[in-house]
């Protein structure tokens, strides 16, 4: 079953079409990876399917429902790319805040802090943490209220490995728990960690699949070489 | 709309506050300045002190409320907070609602203390109540909060949004007949003067100040101030997009 579902989608932005007319699928509980150049559509595409860019054709449906809709606003959560986090608050009175306005008890703040790595600088303000603390404040507050869609623009940029390798160890267990992830990313290492992969390329689709479909399918052992093999294959 | 939303955003943004002690200091303290100024420039005219000194304890909270809500909402544009918040079960009511709260508090601690120092240290009489000139000083905030959040969508920087102050609050300001009686000004100048909702909200503080009885004008005046605000709240929510291009 889809948990996400895009019919001909089309955004034109400052008079540039980025996304001429894009189909795709995410398979609920998976974890699936967007992964394309910097300028290839990601953000405009994670942002069509949270709702909150203006689209000039196509039906973006979560959970069965058009993007965007209210009943959808506790069901999925969101990371943009810069972190979107108070930069004059701690990182615990961020996660109050956004808990309290998902209607959640306070306790619950807590949680996500620990998920994240960020027990010791909990009561830090945000402006005083590095740009990889602040990314994982701002990821936290992804977290709050157990989602069923957790759509993240570049979560782990600027993350050391091992907390990198955490993290998408949260996020598999949360996809375990029967959440859908979709992540964005612009570095091909990232993609093996990915159980579904969806390559984008000037604003279209080059490939999806599994990483070892991928790798099969262009006969390499490395995905960055496969990336250049289907994009090779598509130019001929 | 929530009442647990509109009040967490009222507690978010009053801890944000008070994570900048320096700007409390300066709405709270500059105002004192002012005021403190006009007292001696006018010192050998408390008349003249009197009849401005009143109004324009009823007019600081609108300056300052128009500053700190377009840059506070400029940041909310531009760090993508309210994109994130736009995609959370939060009706645009609760930011604007949450906003005029904890800026409402403020902007009564704001005319307590800048009165307390004019009636109490700089001799300051009005005829009216006191009590009545910080309701207004109050009111006059939430006017100014809800131009600051209008005028904050059509800035991209913080420098454009400061400039707005001079260019939306200023004209207002010298045209509302604080410093010449609106009908010794050039008659444009005063038709001009008769769209400008601090008009109204000058009107009102010159009747409660200067005794004048408040009868069906200063009726008129508070119904304009209160429909301003109420347009301006509504143009405001108009530019909190969910979608954005």
């Amino acid at each position: 079953m889809a948990a996400i579902e895009i019919r001909d989608l089309r955004v034109v932005r400052g008079g540039n079409v980025v996304l001429p007319g894009l189909s795709a699928e995410v398979a609920a509980g998976s974890v699936t990876g967007l992964l394309g150049p910097s300028g290839s559509g990601k953000s405009t595409l994670i942002r069509a399917i949270v709702g909150v860019q203006i689209v000039a054709g196509g039906t973006v449906l979560v959970l069965g429902e058009p993007a965007g809709s209210a009943e959808l606003r506790r069901r999925v959560a969101y990371v943009t790319q810069a972190p979107s986090v108070y930069a004059d608050l701690t990182v615990r009175e961020n996660l109050r805040y956004f808990a309290r306005v998902l209607g959640l008890p306070r306790a619950r703040a807590e949680d996500p802090i620990t998920t994240v790595g960020l027990e010791d600088e909990a009561d830090r303000v945000v402006q005083k943490l590095s740009g990889g603390q602040r990314a994982r404040a701002s990821l936290a507050t992804a977290l709050l209220g157990e989602p069923e869609v957790l759509v993240l623009d570049e979560p782990t940029v600027g993350q050391d490995p091992v907390l990198r390798r955490d993290l998408w160890n949260s996020f598999h267990s949360l996809a375990d728990d029967g959440a859908t992830l979709l992540v964005s990313s612009h570095v091909m290492d990232e993609a093996d960690r990915c159980d579904q992969l969806v390559l984008l390329r000037g604003g279209e689709i080059l490939a999806t699949g599994t990483p070892d479909e991928l790798r099969e399918r262009t006969g390499t052992r490395d995905l960055d070489e496969a990336f250049l093999k289907l994009i090779e294959q598509a130019g001929e | 709309m929530s009442a647990t939303a509109t009040f967490a955003t009222t507690l978010r943004v009053l801890t944000q506050l008070r994570r900048d002690p320096r700007t409390i200091a300066l709405i709270i303290g500059v105002p004192c300045l002012l005021v403190t100024l006009i007292r001696y420039v006018f010192d050998a005219q408390p008349d003249v002190f009197n009849r401005i000194g009143g109004t324009m304890l009823g007019l600081f909270p609108f300056i300052t409320m128009f500053i700190v809500t377009s840059i506070t909402m400029l940041r909310e544009r531009v760090t993508g907070t309210l994109e994130r918040l736009m995609t959370l079960p939060l009706a645009k009511l609760d930011i604007l609602l949450g906003y005029a709260i904890a800026f409402g508090a403020l902007a009564v601690v704001q005319s307590t203390v800048v009165s307390l120092l004019a009636f109490g240290l700089l001799d300051l009489h009005v005829q009216g109540s006191h009590l009545a000139v910080i309701a207004l000083a109050v009111g006059n905030a939430i006017l100014g909060m809800a131009l600051g959040l209008f005028a904050s969508a059509f800035a991209r920087t913080e420098f454009q949004a400061v400039q707005f102050m001079p260019a939306i609050v200023f004209p207002q300001v010298l045209l509302c007949g604080l410093f010449v009686a609106r009908n010794q000004m050039a008659h444009w100048l005063e038709v001009i003067s008769n769209v400008f909702p601090l008009t109204y909200a000058y009107d009102a503080l010159a009747r409660v100040t200067q005794g004048r009885g408040l009868g069906r004008w200063f009726v008129i005046d508070l119904c304009v101030v209160i429909g301003s605000t109420l347009l301006a709240l509504a143009l405001g929510a108009a530019t909190l997009r969910r979608r954005t291009p």
